[in-house]
């Protein structure tokens, strides 16, 4: 008989939910306009014909498949095959180019990758040569392949038909190999974010993402009837933990958007009852309505603004944990009726229960306009390395400039330098083909080391200052974070990026900007301003006083050694392929600095402009090289007066 | 439900994909000679490509084949059937479709919408059944609902699928305007200058759903275009127009190296 007490592996779980819940629905795809869902049963007998199919292929217990492609049903199918017949996932990001896919793909040595569309096919049949543990590209959009005729490109249905025929003849074997599977086996390798180095890889078992989902349906009662939309990549760890972790073991079901596009739409149309999304997508969302406000006529906007005064104070008792009078209740009903219920809608969170954000700090600002609105966004804290997140708010202890208290399970603690350490059943085992690394990141006893510096505070909430090695020392000796002030910079709807500068090898603080080129751009048309190119808009004179009116109210709420006395606006967005950012969209500060020295020499330097040779790559890896004068923007007379 | 991404169109193999001979062809307006005794032969399931410089007679050639204009000597064969003396209005029941070098859509409708009246001519309820919708009406319409959305998933145009077409940039309202030629689900499709005005990356695009267009729906393509890189690169056979008159057919590469285009595109060396 097979054990089918608790099950201690995805594929057991999928196989438990399968008799539990049957027809009912697990995976739902919008294709040709309609949403089409998979039922358990369908889900598992996919799963059953695809590990099946690459068991006839030569995949072995222990092997890996790398994922390359948008969140479809095929994707996750993949996963949980590979898994069933004892080998592990490796999540590559959809938007990744072929250099960064062929380093991934050679450190993990996988013989068997998974990919979508001819895009992705593309990329790989230019590195092929390179590849060279691989053996086969199996595909699951045929658009446009009709005529690549390689023996290694195989079909997604034909590897599912030819485990079919398998299941035919050997009706047991896969519930063997289902059976076989045990809580360490490592089911997922996920690569770290990468901010200050190439990404490592790091071994993530069954027993570290179902114990993360157990911790965090224990603070969060998730139910089997509730919606959840997969928009974020599946090789992200934090969409990994909810979707395959959370959406495995409660059984809810996953909803994969149309195309990237079409994300808000999506969300709309299905009215999640659970997200989970990096600061980026909540600041995203807030600058959307804030720019549709704006281009509102004047009735609307002020009722609007009435609204949001009122959720906002009500948000605010909320955190003190106060009650609101009669009055404020009655308000905080017609802020409601009249615009939250609407503008919730649009957003597609209109359902919402739980909110989360983690991955980076989120401003407080953002953080009240949710709350105001009524979202119950709460902030999560954790890393790959602890399968996504170990420290979370509770839905009634929200305070928006911590993270929370540690998961049921978690252990969090700081050592005697402000580090943050960590240790769990989430915890993972250690980086894939890297002890040294696996060293430095795991303490004898099994603490996860995890380079942020942080402190708890007197309710035992932890505060995440910033990544230890990015906390800054100014010239007078204070300690401060950059983040904590490009979070301040991002809060204004122009400015889509910050990088700060300023600790200790620097006289004073400075800062890099990118403008949102949507909101400038609709700025500069709204004030009789052209413009051609993002590089041409960033260096309008009116654009730097637009962004210097920002850059003065973020000064305003800092203290004097820690303002911004010069900042630049950058002629180009940051840029994943440019790996100026990571493919989690963060900044890559040593990088950047590194990059732009120029800039920065002339930051720091007496200089009015730079002048800028840069190297642009698309995505299909062609360059380009511009060269451009960027004005340097003084603000407040610098500390030893070394510019005017 | 479920639809498998290898699945094709219900009825895109249904209008038969025939040969188009231009038989020796002649068009003038008053005095001007927009052709002169002009042949070519498209066969069917290929990416035939017609350059020229400007005022070569390239549209006019087009709007001979569609039947806006009317060669005064010559015939223009579609399989048996002489589309010189065809009405304009049959030549959609016949499997032609074209797009415009200027943008001619409805610009207050939605895509959707004019995706739709691109399946105009396939609807064959009448106005009574139409207006009572339910039963047929409404199965019938489910049905060409069905095939614009396999035209919006070729032409990757979901994320646009409800918005007002004169809202949107020009390169999508080009893709839509192709997206509504394709929902006639024609078995030859005449494009003019499908790619102009485009940048570099738009136009690899639009290579990119010529060639799927071409490959996976199997439809025959007669295409204007002035880039010869792109035309160069996707056509199996061009022909070149010069002063009305057909001077070069052949590969691309063929045509390339013909001495008559290069006086015609380069001039001569006096």
């Amino acid at each position: 008989m097979t054990a089918r007490s608790v099950p201690a592996t995805l594929p057991q779980q999928l196989r438990a939910n399968a008799a539990q819940f049957g027809d009912a629905m697990a995976l739902r795809e919008k294709r040709f306009g309609i949403w089409l869902s998979i039922t358990w049963t369908e889900y598992l007998t996919r799963v059953r014909n695809f590990a099946l199919g690459l068991h006839r292929m030569g995949f072995q217990r222990g092997d890996r498949i790398a994922i390359l492609g948008d969140n479809r049903p095929e994707w996750v199918i993949a996963e949980v095959a590979a898994q069933a017949l004892g080998g592990a996932s490796i999540g590559i990001y959809q938007d990744s180019v072929v250099s960064e896919v062929a380093y991934i793909i050679d450190l993990c040595q996988a013989r068997f990758i998974v990919v979508e569309d001819q895009e992705q096919v593309d990329k790989l049949l230019d590195i092929w040569d390179d590849l060279e543990t691989v053996e086969s590209l199996i595909y699951f959009d045929p658009r446009g392949l009709r005529h690549y005729d390689a023996d290694f490109l195989v079909a997604f249905p034909d590897v599912e038909s030819d485990g079919a025929a398998m299941h035919a003849e050997q009706p047991a074997w896969f519930d063997e190999q289902v059976n076989l599977g045990k809580s360490d086996d490592t089911a997922i390798i996920s690569t770290t974010s990468g901010t200050t180095s190439k990404p490592k890889l790091a071994l993530i078992s069954h027993g570290n993402l179902l114990s993360m989902a157990d911790g965090l349906a224990a603070v969060d009662h998730f139910k089997p009837q509730h919606e959840f939309v997969s928009f974020l990549p599946l090789a992200w760890i934090g969409e990994q933990m909810m979707s395959m972790a959370c959406g495995m073991r409660i059984g809810f079901a996953l909803n994969f958007p149309e195309e990237p596009e079409t994300v808000q739409h999506d969300l709309r149309e299905i009215g999640p009852h659970i997200m989970f999304a990096p600061p980026r997508i909540w600041e995203n969302m807030l600058s959307t309505v804030q720019v549709k406000i704006e281009d509102a006529d004047r009735v609307k906007r002020t009722i609007f603004n009435w609204a949001l005064t009122i959720g906002r104070r009500a948000a605010d008792l909320k955190f003190a944990n106060k009650s609101l009078t009669f009055w404020q209740r009655a308000g905080l009903a017609a802020a409601r009726l009249l615009v939250f219920h609407n503008l919730l809608d649009q957003l597609g969170l209109r359902r919402i229960k739980w909110a989360y954000t983690a991955g980076a700090a989120l401003g407080p600002d953002v953080f009240r306009f949710f709350h105001g609105l009524g979202v119950n966004l709460k902030q999560g804290y954790g890393q790959t390395e602890t399968t996504g997140i170990c420290v979370i708010h509770r839905d009634d202890d929200i305070k928006f400039q911590t993270v929370g208290t540690a998961m049921p399970g978690a252990e969090v603690t700081t050592d005697n330098r402000g580090e943050i350490l960590v240790r769990g059943p989430m915890c993972f085992s250690g980086y894939f083909n890297n002890p040294e690394a696996t060293t430095s990141a795991l303490t004898e006893d099994g603490w996860v080391r995890t380079g942020d510096a942080g402190y708890f505070d007197e309710d035992g909430h932890l505060i995440v200052i910033d990544r230890a090695k990015d906390v800054m020392t100014l010239h007078d000796g204070t300690r401060f974070s950059p983040q904590f002030i490009e979070n301040k910079l991002k809060f204004s709807q122009y400015v889509r990026e910050a990088v700060v500068f300023g600790g200790d090898d620097f006289p004073y603080v400075t800062a890099i900007i990118n403008i949102d080129f949507g909101n400038v751009g609709k700025w500069a048309e709204n004030h009789k301003t052209a413009y051609t190119t993002y590089t041409d808009l960033s260096q309008k004179p009116n654009v730097y006083d637009l962004i210097r009116r920002e850059v003065e109210r973020t000064n305003a709420d800092l203290p004097g050694a820690a303002r911004i006395r010069k900042f630049l606006l950058l002629h180009k967005e940051l840029d994943a392929d440019d790996a100026e950012l990571t493919r989690t969209r963060k900044v890559r500060r040593g990088y950047i600095a590194s990059r732009y020295q120029e800039l920065i020499d002339a930051l720091y330097g007496d200089y009015d402009e730079a002048r800028i040779t840069s190297t642009i790559t698309y995505q299909d890896g062609r360059t380009q090289t511009l060269d451009v004068a960027i004005r340097i923007e003084p603000m407040e007379p610098v500390p030893g007066g070394v510019a005017s | 439900m479920t639809l498998s991404r290898f699945a094709r169109p219900y009825e895109v193999n249904s209008p038969p994909r025939r040969r188009l001979v231009v038989d020796h062809i002649s068009l003038s307006f008053g005095g001007v000679k927009a052709l002169t005794d002009v042949s070519l032969q498209v066969e069917p399931g290929k990416i035939f490509a017609i350059i020229g410089p400007n005022g070569a007679g390239k549209t006019s050639m087009l709007n001979c084949i569609c039947g806006l204009y009317r060669p005064q000597h010559g015939h223009i064969w579609y399989g048996d059937t002489d589309l010189v003396k065809t009405a304009p209005h049959r030549l959609a029941h016949l499997g032609i479709a074209r797009s415009f070098q200027n943008i001619e859509l409805f610009n207050h409708m939605t895509v959707l919408d004019n995706l739709m009246l691109g399946r105009h001519v396939h609807m064959k309820k009448n106005l009574l059944t139409a207006l009572l919708y339910w039963g047929s009406g409404q199965a019938e319409e489910i049905r060409h609902r069905e095939f614009v959305e396999h035209v919006i998933d070729l032409l990757q145009i979901q994320g646009i699928r409800k918005q007002q077409v004169g809202a949107l940039a020009y390169g999508l309202q080009k893709r839509v305007e192709l997206g509504r030629a394709l929902a006639v689900n024609p078995g030859l499709l005449l494009l003019d200058e499908p790619m102009a005005g485009m940048n570099v990356e738009e136009k690899e695009d639009v290579a990119r759903y010529v060639l799927d267009i071409n490959e996976e729906w199997g439809i025959t393509i007669i295409l204007i275009e002035h880039d010869m890189g792109v035309v160069m690169d996707i056509s199996d056979t061009v022909a070149v127009l010069d002063f009305g008159r057909c001077i070069a057919v052949g590969a691309p590469d063929q045509v390339r190296s013909d001495p008559a285009v290069i006086k015609a595109y380069l001039g001569e060396q006096e």
